[in-house]
């Protein structure tokens, strides 16, 4: 692995090198190395792009990392990722796609991931997105994630898109069992021309199952977001959807939350605040010292990675 | 160490021009606390502000250390050594608590720097390190970590908006604790309180947006008695 895949890796899922535990790396489009664990068992798909993830019932606390790179232009990757996860497990998967494009031609990853969680289980994703590459190829990244919780089990998805990526389109589907639980945090910051819309369409099915789905997103220069969430509340649930936006120069962010209760004892709030940030947050950083530059920028790492 | 000349602020909200300063002269001395009190809407924060840069004053000077410092903005300031303990303070999203005493204190502390910063304002750090200095936390807290951002600053001048407001009993006496231990620098403190009131050097009285009284302790407190300004001098 050269220097630059390195740096990648190590910018989307904090590798420094081969992961001991069960993992698949992906590069340029193409399985690049793979292993799996005597609980995580990683399958090749033999129809189509991408991988079988099966993890053992009973699997805890293990990790698996399936991060995807792409150093040159003109690839337009899909790939498809099943996760099946057995009864009664707690385990982490990282994922996660850098693309370094030095070239003028566009380079794209769509990752299609689905979880299948078993009852019982303790899921944490953590997935991180960026893009970098002086060549005005676009970068173009569009996860789809689709979520589907049994009874009891509990997913968090903790999602980054931070650097260069020209555009994106998010879209999470989920439907949830009794007593599930599912909990997102999603931190978005676009710049210059970059474009980013994010859709989450959450069935709360499940007798006491809830979600959470907490927003956070930076505008910056002429970017432009759109945020759409609908909670459908097909039970007694409870759903929780916050989006909160930092808007900076001519910057958009666009948020339409929605939420259906389809029973009388579903409980569905959302709640979005979209601005520029608050002058006192800059006024009483600058009285420790900051100059107005440096503010903002602790207040946005804050926002986005605190 | 601290002139304040003809200093003026006319404020254009809602009321154009509306008179809130108006020619105020006070000339400071190093190693001294001075309390600012009068009532509500006589400019107290204002001027408190003024002498930050929160605010641009209409017109007259701040001379600070021998430096005009009019024209210099808060973070210039600050960096003179002005520090600033906001009436209502102010919490960020995901900005931990160690994080802002790290900025306010310029430096990366460890575990147990924070916990010496955190346990003059009656904290233990290992509640509070790792927490978002956000809503979560009570007033009575978020008053407290303000109050220790100003001190581990190390400024030459501190100005102090009001920093009873909202604290506990028990805080407002160890409030007093720590002013009584700021010694070696200048200390401004906007109170309407008689415990602080009385651990001053000297009274600056607004009323109307002027200068009412400006003198010692001894002097100003039997004025204020006399003034009958239960309001103004109440203890707690």
């Amino acid at each position: 692995m050269n220097n630059i895949e390195k740096k990648l890796l190590e910018k989307i899922v904090d590798l420094h090198s081969t992961p001991s535990g069960a993992f698949s790396i992906r590069k340029n489009g193409v399985l690049q190395d793979k292993s799996s664990t005597k609980e995580i068992e990683i399958i090749p798909k033999k129809n189509k792009s991408g991988i079988d993830i099966k993890i053992k019932s009973g699997t805890q606390n293990k990790s698996v990392h399936i991060p995807v790179i792409i150093t040159i232009g003109g690839l337009n990757d899909i790939v498809y990722n099943d996760f099946y996860i057995g009864e009664n497990c707690n385990v982490v998967i990282v994922a996660g796609c850098g693309i370094h494009n030095d070239t003028c031609n566009s380079s794209s990853h769509n990752g299609i991931h689905r979880f299948y969680v078993g009852v019982n289980s303790h899921i944490k994703y953590i997935e991180k997105h960026v893009a970098e590459g002086k060549g005005s190829g676009e970068k173009i990244l569009n996860p789809v994630t689709k979520v589907y919780l049994k009874e009891n089990s509990t997913m968090e998805i903790e999602t980054l898109q931070i650097e260069g990526v020209t555009s994106s389109v998010r879209k999470t589907q989920a439907i949830l069992n009794n007593n599930s639980i599912l909990k997102i945090r999603e931190n978005v910051l676009t710049d210059k021309n970059q474009t980013c819309k994010t859709i989450f369409d959450v069935k709360l099915n499940g007798y006491k199952s809830s979600v959470d789905v907490i927003s956070h997103s930076v505008a910056k220069n002429k970017s432009y977001q759109e945020f759409k969430s609908i909670l459908y509340g097909n039970n007694e649930c409870f759903g929780h959807v916050e989006c909160d936006g930092i808007v900076l120069d001519n910057a958009q962010i666009i948020s339409t939350p929605m939420v259906c209760a389809k029973n009388s004892n579903a409980s569905l709030v959302h709640e979005a605040a979209i601005g520029k940030i608050a002058g006192e947050e800059l006024v009483k950083l600058m009285s420790l010292g900051l100059n107005k530059e440096e503010a903002e920028n602790i207040i946005i790492e804050g926002f986005l990675l605190g | 160490m601290l002139e304040i000349k003809n200093l003026s602020y006319f404020s254009n909200e809602n009321n154009p021009d509306k008179e809130i300063l108006n020619d105020i002269n006070l000339t400071l001395k190093k190693n001294k606390t001075y309390v600012i009190t009068g009532p509500n809407g006589s400019g107290k924060s204002t001027l408190a502000k003024l002498i930050m840069g929160i605010l641009q004053p209409t017109n007259g000077s701040i001379i600070f250390n021998e430096k005009d410092i009019t024209t210099y903005s808060i973070n210039e300031r600050a960096k003179l050594g002005i520090s600033y303990a906001f009436q209502t303070p102010v919490t960020f999203k995901g900005i931990k608590i160690k994080d802002i005493l790290n900025i306010a204190s310029g430096t990366q502390n460890d575990f147990g720097q924070i916990c010496d910063i955190l346990s003059k304002v009656g904290l233990c750090a290992k509640d509070y390190i790792n927490r978002p200095l956000d809503n979560t936390l009570s007033g009575g807290e978020l008053k407290r970590i303000e109050i220790a951002m100003t001190l581990c600053r190390k400024s030459i001048l501190n100005i102090f908006d009001e920093p009873e407001a909202g604290i506990d009993l028990w805080s407002f006496d160890n409030l007093i604790d720590i002013f009584k231990s700021l010694k070696s620098c200048t200390n401004i403190i906007v109170s309407h309180q008689k415990k602080i009131l009385d651990l001053s050097d000297y009274i600056i009285v607004l009323k109307n947006g002027k200068i009412e009284k400006f003198g010692k302790k001894d002097e100003v407190i039997p004025f204020l008695e006399n003034k009958n300004c239960a309001r103004l001098v109440r203890s707690i």
